[in-house]
């Protein structure tokens, strides 16, 4: 008999939390360090303050690997993912992720529909971009002076020692043929011919036995840090972090920098889709694209954020310039070409581990 | 049993025959038995052979192309590969392409002719915008949108894809490519790749087992003679790593081996090489193999010890008394008694070091990466799990075959895992 009370008590109970607190759980997964703590204070902290729902933040390495396998084992635990925009477009087309429609995304503080307060390229079919970000390369002041641009980057002579870069053909033929004197508007159509190609492996080769490989974006920093190379390609706001954040002595050289977009995207049959999607609609409202720029150097994806970029967390450092999108940074970048690395990146991916190898 | 006549049956004290009884237990005990038993057996079906078997049938069968483009499918199969494409062709194209964007698949599909062909890929998902407005004749209307559309290599590859059960990917693991006219041909130079990793994968296989073996011999001949105390004591420096996170133990390899590492450092300190030629020693061959004798070594010790317990020291004692010299006494008696140790000890490490993948991954740099770590790259990279599955079969089979030499050679009734 007191058993039956006690859980016909439990169960009441349990009835009104679950009523109480209908409070939805999210998981949002990025790809960790100071990335997703910038995330973590413009997104998710003004969220959970505002609607009581929890966020869940997991890490990954990006990829759609994990996402195919969780769509295809019908057994998706992640409801919203930062992704990179050849995985964005390639989920799509593979019917992994959720069509996300334009229009409710909110016109921009400035009154600007969405659509045109986006930069161009940042919304498609199945995605939403939140920053611009920037793959650079980077040297320490204290031990080297005088760069001027992506040339120096593979001038051994000029500056001997090691050089970091990402074990990946992304970004580095590109580099490799800015290096050697192409200008940025002609890279690609240069990379679609055999010729092109050979000169972008034959530059790299120049500097291959200096070449010191790095995968996690958190490597580069450590690399510099360590000594260990001279100079290294990384993604601006990595070296931004340590630079403003730790005080190290490492500069940015924009010459040459390619720039990208990182979006968010929910994976097809997302446990919690609706709550996702406010979420997304939020954290890529004007004011928070704006504010996530004062924990880390990447560029708002909204055109009405450049203006309200303010200080760094630090509360000194100016964040305007360090954006890859500052009009002094673009004086040579390229934007990446999603549809060139869709298309190629089997045989470029080939070609690059037995260059590798070789 | 006087009851019995001599030439009837052995009845059971109920009357049915002895011999219909006695089975009937033995049957009842086995049942018991293979109850006892079906949990595990279950389990390793469902956790360990339905997915490998899975995983081998993808490397031989995608039929990606043929579900997803059935009417181009059809007429692919008739297609010789060397006639122009009819218009028949292009218009079961077009059909195909207008169901397959409507129902979001056309990505699949362009991702798999890509495989094939690079390029094709944005030619198939821009075509199949257009596609629904597309009118007869359907030749000029693709070859007006695109005119990759008239390359007959472009429809060599489709014929590739539309095969869903196909050799093409075991083709492409040791660099051969599959054509269109059901011929092979080695892979472009410039993008061989996997049969040098296969080769490279066993030299360090075989470089690290060595290592181990040298290592670990001694170590475990001095652990087999001390007395049980100390030796128990010695163990437990053998076990420590072995229990300590393989991650914690390979960074570790890092911190230690880098060139502004511990060793470098001393190295300096000591005048053995000066401040700006540091060795290499890490993010490369010798940083792969480094680590992994490490990590493997365990692997080595244990069976080699517990073989060397079981050997009477008065074997040796027995030689040295007829006459024998230190050297023909080990030689001659300690050391083939532990063959069997040597050989469960060297298979362990060989095996485990073929298959390995985070401490290559992370200490290899551009020259020290296998086999293991491609295959991972197109599972989580390039998500061409049919490749993977294709390089891991091949893994698999090797693994079986050296197994099956060990067998023939060393037996594999003599190996003894402790």
């Amino acid at each position: 008999m007191k058993l039956k009370y006690i859980l016909a008590g439990a169960a009441s109970i349990a009835a009104i939390s679950s009523a109480s607190f209908a409070a939805e759980k999210i998981t949002v997964v990025s790809w960790g360090g100071a990335y997703t703590k910038s995330q973590v204070e413009a997104y998710h902290k003004p969220y959970i303050a505002k609607t009581g729902n929890q966020i869940v933040s997991e890490d990954y390495n990006g990829g759609l690997a994990e996402i195919k396998a969780q769509v295809e084992a019908g057994n998706v635990t992640w409801d919203l993912v930062d992704v990179e925009y050849s995985d964005a477009v390639r989920g799509c087309d593979e019917g992994l992720l959720e069509p996300i429609d334009a229009s409710i995304l909110p016109a921009g503080a400035d009154g600007t529909p969405a659509t045109d307060d986006f930069i161009e390229g940042a919304i498609t079919d199945c995605a939403v971009a939140n920053i611009v970000w920037s793959t650079i390369f980077a040297y320490d002041t204290s031990k080297t002076s005088g760069v001027t641009g992506i040339a120096d980057f593979f001038d051994l002579e000029k500056f001997p020692g090691k050089r970091g870069l990402r074990k990946n053909p992304k970004a580095n033929l590109e580099m490799a043929l800015m290096g050697d004197g192409v200008p940025a508007a002609e890279v690609y159509d240069m990379l679609s011919t055999d010729e092109g190609v050979d000169r972008a492996f034959a530059k790299l080769d120049s500097i291959k036995d200096s070449v010191v490989w790095w995968e996690a974006g958190a490597q580069p920093p450590q690399l510099l840090a360590d000594g260990e190379v001279v100079m290294t390609t990384a993604y601006n706001g990595r070296i931004f972090n340590a630079a403003a954040g730790e005080g190290q002595p490492f500069e940015v050289n924009w010459d040459g920098q390619i720039l990208d977009f990182d979006l968010w995207v929910i994976p097809k049959g997302a446990p919690n889709k609706e709550t996702a999607m406010d979420f997304l609609v939020f954290s890529t409202e004007t004011e928070q694209l704006a504010n996530q720029a004062s924990w880390i150097a990447y560029g708002p994806a909204r055109k009405s954020s450049g203006s309200l970029v303010g200080l760094y967390s630090d509360g000194k450092t100016e964040m305007a310039q360090h954006m890859p999108t500052a009009a002094d940074n673009l004086g040579n970048a390229l934007v990446n070409d999603f549809e060139f690395w869709a298309d190629n990146q089997d045989e470029l991916n080939e070609r690059f581990a037995a260059w590798l190898a070789q | 049993m006087s009851d019995v006549s001599p030439t009837g049956p052995m009845l059971a004290a109920d009357g049915t025959p002895l011999k219909k009884k006695l089975a009937q237990a033995l049957f009842l005990s086995r049942v018991r038995a293979f109850g006892l038993v079906a949990p595990l057996l279950l389990f390793i079906l469902a956790s360990f052979i339905v997915p490998i078997m899975t995983l081998l049938w993808q490397g031989v069968h995608n039929n990606t192309y043929e579900k997803y483009m059935p009417q181009s499918t059809a007429v692919l199969a008739e297609w010789d590969a060397v006639s122009a494409p009819t218009e028949e062709m292009y218009a079961a194209l077009v059909a195909d392409l207008v169901t397959a964007r409507e129902t979001r698949d056309i990505g699949k599909v362009a991702t798999r002719v890509n495989r094939e062909k690079s390029g094709t890929r944005s030619l198939f998902t821009s075509s199949a915008r257009s596609a629904a407005k597309m009118e007869t004749p359907f030749r000029e209307a693709l070859i007006d949108k695109d005119e990759d559309w008239a390359d007959i290599e472009v429809w060599q590859a489709m014929k590739i894809a539309s095969l869903s059960l196909t050799p093409a990917f075991y083709a492409a693991a040791v660099d051969y490519t599959y054509n269109a006219d059901g011929s092979f041909e080695p892979a472009e130079e410039n993008r061989q790749i996997y049969v040098f990793l296969f080769l490279k994968t066993f030299a360090v296989s075989l470089a690290v087992t060595v290592c181990c073996f040298l290592l670990g011999y001694p170590v475990a001949y001095l652990l087999s003679t001390l007395p049980m105390r100390t030796s128990n004591l010695l163990m437990i420096l053998v076990l420590l790593p072995f229990w300590t996170s393989l991650l914690v133990r390979t960074t570790a390899w890092i911190a230690m081996l880098q060139s502004q590492g511990v060793l470098n450092d001393i190295f300096v300190t000591i005048g053995l090489t000066s401040d700006d030629q540091r060795f290499s020693l890490i993010y490369n061959m010798t940083g792969t193999i480094i680590a992994m004798t490490h990590i493997l070594l365990p692997f080595m010790i244990l069976p080699l010890y517990s073989v060397m317990r079981g050997i009477s020291p008065s074997y040796v004692r027995a030689a040295k008394s007829l006459g024998a010299t230190n050297w023909t006494a080990f030689w001659r008696v300690y050391f083939p008694a532990t063959i069997p140790g040597i050989g469960a000890g060297a298979l362990l490490v060989f095996i485990l070091s073929i298959g390995y993948y985070i401490t290559p991954a992370l200490v290899g740099g551009q020259d020290g990466q296998l086999i293991s770590n491609f295959i991972a790259d197109h599972m989580q990279k390039t998500l061409n799990w049919s490749l993977a599955a294709a390089l891991g079969g091949l893994l698999l089979a090797s693994v079986l075959i050296l197994y099956w030499i060990y067998d023939k050679i060393v037996g594999i009734d003599n190996m003894k895992l402790g």
